[in-house]
């Protein structure tokens, strides 16, 4: 039996109606009787001493409510910001984390660090105080550039980091790799830079914190991708309130692209606020703070080497890297360049041995973290330019080239030199399919019609695999992380059989209220429309981890199969009885339970009432239709495909015409491909913006952020991407019980070394991303 | 932003008298405003120019195309009578910031910031127009003095520009990837009184490209002026091109513009 809107139905987005016609609940749409406005004064400064902050002219402005610092927080007993997983340098020595106060209480390490919180009646009224405030900075040479702040004699930022160092890491086997670099035919190199990111999600962060006096309790309204996280942090770690007294909440987020997962200052000082004025305190990025303080994604100087035999056969590769974290260590950020990049650097290739060593320091710059792939695109980066750069050398085309490196479809479950065990996948399909989508063969043929028109064209490959469905809690307790990265839900069927599903992932954007609700109706038969996903409140959802890293449907998705299966086995215990037949011989179809061998039936929805209504009811079983299941995963899912690029570049101005593009994606079971196709297209749109158009800038003497606005930074626009060829290829996921594996960050992920090497097939040398039309047109004229 | 009084007037004398010095008059509001909002700017007072209707419109006669100083980006580029007369002014108009920015931009308004990197200057200044002010007429060569600096006195308001209609005209833009305006334009136009090349995005205010004008008066087509290259010193440099970059983009944009002129 099918089901309408079920599993593989591309369903239109429930949740759109609302968005569209301006209905979304957002955070600055909310608003509290009593409400004041917090705004912050920032650091004009990339790095200052404080010696004194003057409140006294701010504190008598009109409208001001209060005005709090650092030091007030300090004096409060409320703590710092914390990283949340711990990294080992190469000689056993922890991380260096150093203090990472809301706001400043000595210095400032970067442009927009928080100094002063000003509370007022009126925002206008809040940063008209601000503007009162006499801070006396002795300001201090900067540095921003990674290389330059490892280097010795740079400017020092933490007391507490030596150096500027944060760790010195390492993986693989060092020996074996040099041994095969030794007897190797072949060596190629290649450096590259991986530029620094603006998240630039629609709705900037927002906070309002309120506190009820009677109670004592505290809600956090934000925009936070995983609200139950924030909570555990600032309760364990900060200090705001124990966790049954804190509720936060994440209602409709614009957008996130993990750089809401983050616990930042601005939402931490908000709710501590509220309660210090016993007010509602509301607090709202404009774009500017965006820019200067929404965690930053990216950031890597790697130098990559790739030993080979005579035969064009990979023996080793060896990858150092300069990781940029910023001026503090933000909530996830030293995992990214180390397990969530290190581990990848096998790519979809049999590597006998690789070694990875990453240099993370600090830099008077915006706190680096995860952004869409987080360590991934980094990872793909390394190794499908390395790849490219190494089928040159050997004169080999560079799809062959990567065909007789690839792991083989017989070769699951594969186990990498870098701790991960691929559990599925036939990449050579993949490959040959975006090969045939693209016209590979005819690429010479159009090449030479380019060059009769004066123009250069050129063809890039990507063969990029991810880890998602984040994350296996004791794999990644072992490597260091403070949390485990389990999913709950809970699958409650109401008497007349509509069903809330409360999960603990977290929409927004990604269409969780379409897909989850697919699944329901898929299992149980009932309408979509009578399915509602509540997510995004600590008070309302059990628990959860929150949605990133391609996790949700993989993570949360199987909790709320977990949960099915639970309901539907009360239900046959109920039919059972109701039909007065053995639960061995209940059958069980997409919401309806038959007894075998029978026309006896029932619907899920009379189930459901039955259990509410308990009339004639099981005497062993309690009544309702309410199922909790916690999900943690066996292992990662490897979701891997194929993305191919063709270019054409007019030498003259340097401009790149992303002609066509094939796409081709190993996601395992897809549950609403509409959906799917969307992530792909988004996904590759921002990897298009990183490789051609965005890049944040500082001036490296003043430390002063040059790309600040729209102005400045360049987000790609519709008319800046070709249409797509969009497939997927299907092994299922065998660590799931959808068999699903993630889909939301490989466009990102695939697109910049697809479209960098097509631009570096185009020009014949080397060039970094961003691919600006001054860096192509002076590759081209040699200048 | 900081508060500030507005006032609407329905008259150009009106609007004059009621500007003080910390004042600023309001067209479009396409700089000002986002100025405004980012606290890099203040006024006492905005004058909204918006309510003055002699300010609006286009006409068109044998010989020139005039264009009221709050006629609109999109009303430019959507306008038959212009797209006939001189179609590059149309074009120009049409690739002017965004939908957005055309729907509220004005003619008057752009020519009076005079933002280095502006489309309408090189159309002014290429087409050799006059700038009707509530005091007198300016030629297009006398308006733009220097970075954000015109020929304006302070109580001086543009009340519209006319257009002589040339034998043919034409722009190219290599618009800024990221705010899309010109990084580089180049308005290239055949008139009676001879060939302007004027240059826009490249400089601190807009300027004519005078051996190109040399070149293409004895031959307008763009092989006349492919050797031509354009002194990079004194040129623009900043995080989105170099001089030497936007040197090469105005012969590049010069000959599209050749070409492309009707």
């Amino acid at each position: 039996m099918s089901v309408e809107n079920g599993i593989g139905a591309s369903v239109r987005r429930k949740e759109d109606q609302r968005f569209i016609t301006g209905n979304g609940h957002y955070l600055d749409d909310m608003n509290k009787v009593g409400q004041a406005y917090g705004y912050f004064l920032r650091s004009p400064h990339a790095f200052a001493k404080i010696k004194s902050i003057d409140l006294s002219a701010a504190k008598a402005a009109p409208g001001v409510v209060d005005i709090f610092t650092g030091a007030d927080m300090v004096a409060d007993g409320i703590g710092g910001l914390i990283c949340g997983w711990g990294i080992t340098s190469k000689d056993g020595s922890p991380h260096n984390a150093p203090p990472h106060n809301s706001m400043a209480v000595d210095a400032v390490r970067h442009v927009g660090d928080q100094v002063a919180f000003v509370i007022a009646e009126s925002l206008e009224q809040a940063k008209n105080a601000s503007e009162l405030i006499e801070v006396d900075y002795d300001v201090q040479t900067p540095v921003t550039n990674i290389a330059k702040a490892l280097a010795p004699g740079a400017p020092q930022i933490h007391e507490e980091a030596p150096g500027n160092l944060c760790y010195d890491w390492e993986l693989g086997d060092k020996a074996a790799v040099d041994a095969a670099f030794a007897n190797a035919a072949h060596v190629s190199k290649i450096d590259l830079v991986n530029n620094r990111l603006s998240p630039n999600p629609m709705e900037p962060r927002a906070a309002l914190g309120e506190y009820d006096m009677g109670s004592g309790d505290l809600t956090l309204y934000t925009t936070s991708q995983n609200p139950h996280v924030a909570r555990l942090i600032m309760s364990a770690f900060l200090g705001i309130a124990p966790e049954n007294k804190l509720r936060v909440v994440a209602p409709d987020v614009g957008g996130g692209f993990g750089s809401k997962i983050f616990v930042y200052a601005e939402e931490t000082t908000t709710i501590w606020a509220a309660r210090k004025i016993n007010r509602p305190v509301k607090w709202t990025a404009d774009r500017s703070e965006a820019f200067l303080t929404d965690a930053h994604g990216r950031d890597h100087v790697t130098h990559a080497e790739l030993a080979m035999d005579n035969d064009g056969k990979i023996l080793a590769f060896r990858v150092s890297t300069q990781a940029n974290m910023g001026a503090y260590l933000s909530t996830f950020a030293s995992a990214v360049p180390t397990y969530l990049y290190g581990t990848l650097l096998s790519g979809q290739y049999k590597i006998p041995s690789i070694y990875v060593e990453v240099q993370a320091g600090f830099t008077n710059t915006t706190p680096v973290d995860a952004y869409r792939g987080a360590g991934r695109p980094e990872a793909t980066y390394v190794v499908e330019r390395m790849m490219e750069t190494a089928a040159r050398d050997l004169g080999m085309d560079p799809t062959e080239f990567r065909l007789k490196n690839f792991i083989q479809p017989d070769a699951y479950p594969y186990e990498t030199p870098v701790i991960m065990t691929y559990d599925s996948g036939d990449y050579p399909l993949a490959m040959n399919m975006a090969k045939d989508m693209i016209d590979y063969s005819g690429f010479a043929a159009r090449k030479a019609q380019s060059e009769a028109n004066g123009k250069i064209r050129g063809i890039g490959t990507a063969a990029y695999i991810e880890a998602c469905g984040i994350a296996p809690s004791a794999a990644v307790g072992s490597l260091g992380a403070g949390v485990g990265l389990w999913e709950s839900a809970e699958v409650r069927f109401n008497p007349t059989g509509s069903v809330t599903v409360f999960t603990g992932s977290h929409s927004h954007g990604q269409g969780h209220e379409t897909t989850f609700a697919q699944i329901i109706a898929d299992k149980l038969g009932v309408p979509i429309e009578s399915v509602e996903v509540v997510h995004g409140d600590t008070s309302k959802v059990p628990f959860g981890m929150g949605t990133y890293g391609s996790r949700s449907l993989a993570v949360g998705g199987s909790a709320i199969v977990k949960a099915v299966d639970k309901i539907v086995e009360k239900s046959k215990k109920i039919a059972a009885h109701l039909m007065e037949a053995s639960v061995e011989d209940i059958e069980h179809d997409h919401g309806v339970f038959s007894v075998a061998g029978t026309d006896k039936q029932m619907t899920m929805g009379e189930i459901a009432f039955a259990a509410y209504v308990p009339h004639n009811y099981p005497a062993d079983l309690e009544p309702g239709m309410a199922e909790n299941a916690f999900y943690d995963p066996l292992n990662f899912t490897f979701p891997a495909g194929t993305h191919i690029a063709e270019v054409e570049i007019d030498p003259s101005t340097g401009i790149v015409d992303i002609v066509d593009w094939a796409a081709v994606d190993d996601f395992g079971n897809v549950i609403n491909p509409m959906i799917v196709e969307g992530q792909v297209h988004g996904g590759v749109a921002q990897g298009v913006g990183q490789a051609l158009l965005e890049g944040v800038i500082y001036d490296e003497e003043s430390g002063q952020l040059l790309t600040g606005s729209y102005m400045d930074y360049c987000m790609p626009r519709a008319d800046d991407l070709p249409n797509f060829r969009v497939a997927t290829t299907n092994t299922p996921c065998p660590s799931n019980p959808l068999g699903v594996k993630g889909c939301g960050e490989a466009g990102a992920i695939a697109a910049p070394a697809a479209l960098m090497n097509a631009i570096v097939n185009a020009l014949g040398k080397d060039i970094n991303m961003p691919a600006t039309p001054e860096k192509v047109w002076r590759a081209i004229n040699n200048n | 932003m900081y508060s500030f009084d507005y006032e609407r007037p329905s008259g150009i004398n009106e609007a004059v008298s009621a500007i003080g010095e910390d004042d600023k008059f309001l067209a479009g509001g396409q700089t000002l405003l986002p100025t405004l909002k980012l606290r890099l700017a203040q006024a006492d007072k905005l004058v909204d120019l918006g309510g003055i209707a002699e300010l609006k419109g286009i006409s068109v006669n044998d010989s020139e195309v005039t264009i009221g100083a709050m006629t609109r980006h999109v009303d430019v580029a959507d306008s038959a009578d212009v797209k006939s007369a001189i179609p590059a002014l149309s074009f120009l108009a049409s690739h002017i910031g965004d939908a957005q920015v055309r729907n509220r931009g004005t003619i008057g308004g752009s020519i009076s910031n005079n933002d280095p990197a502006a489309d309408y200057p090189a159309a002014l200044l290429g087409l050799g127009a006059t700038v009707h002010t509530n005091k007198r007429s300016i030629s297009a060569d006398d308006f733009f003095v220097d970075l954000f600096e015109t020929a304006l006195e302070e109580d001086e308001l543009v009340t519209k520009v006319t257009f002589p209609i040339p034998e043919k005209a034409g722009y190219a833009k290599f618009p800024n990837p990221a705010s899309r305006y010109a990084l580089t334009g180049v308005f290239v136009a055949k008139t009676a009184n001879g060939v302007r090349v004027a240059v826009t995005g490249a400089g601190t205010c807009v300027f004519r490209q005078t051996d190109m004008e040399a070149a293409l008066s004895s031959n307008f087509a763009a092989d006349a002026i492919s050797g031509i290259k354009t002194e990079s010193s004194g040129l623009s440099a900043d995080i989105h091109a170099s001089a030497e970059y936007r040197a090469n983009l105005i012969s590049v944009m010069a000959a599209r513009a050749v070409k492309a002129a009707s």
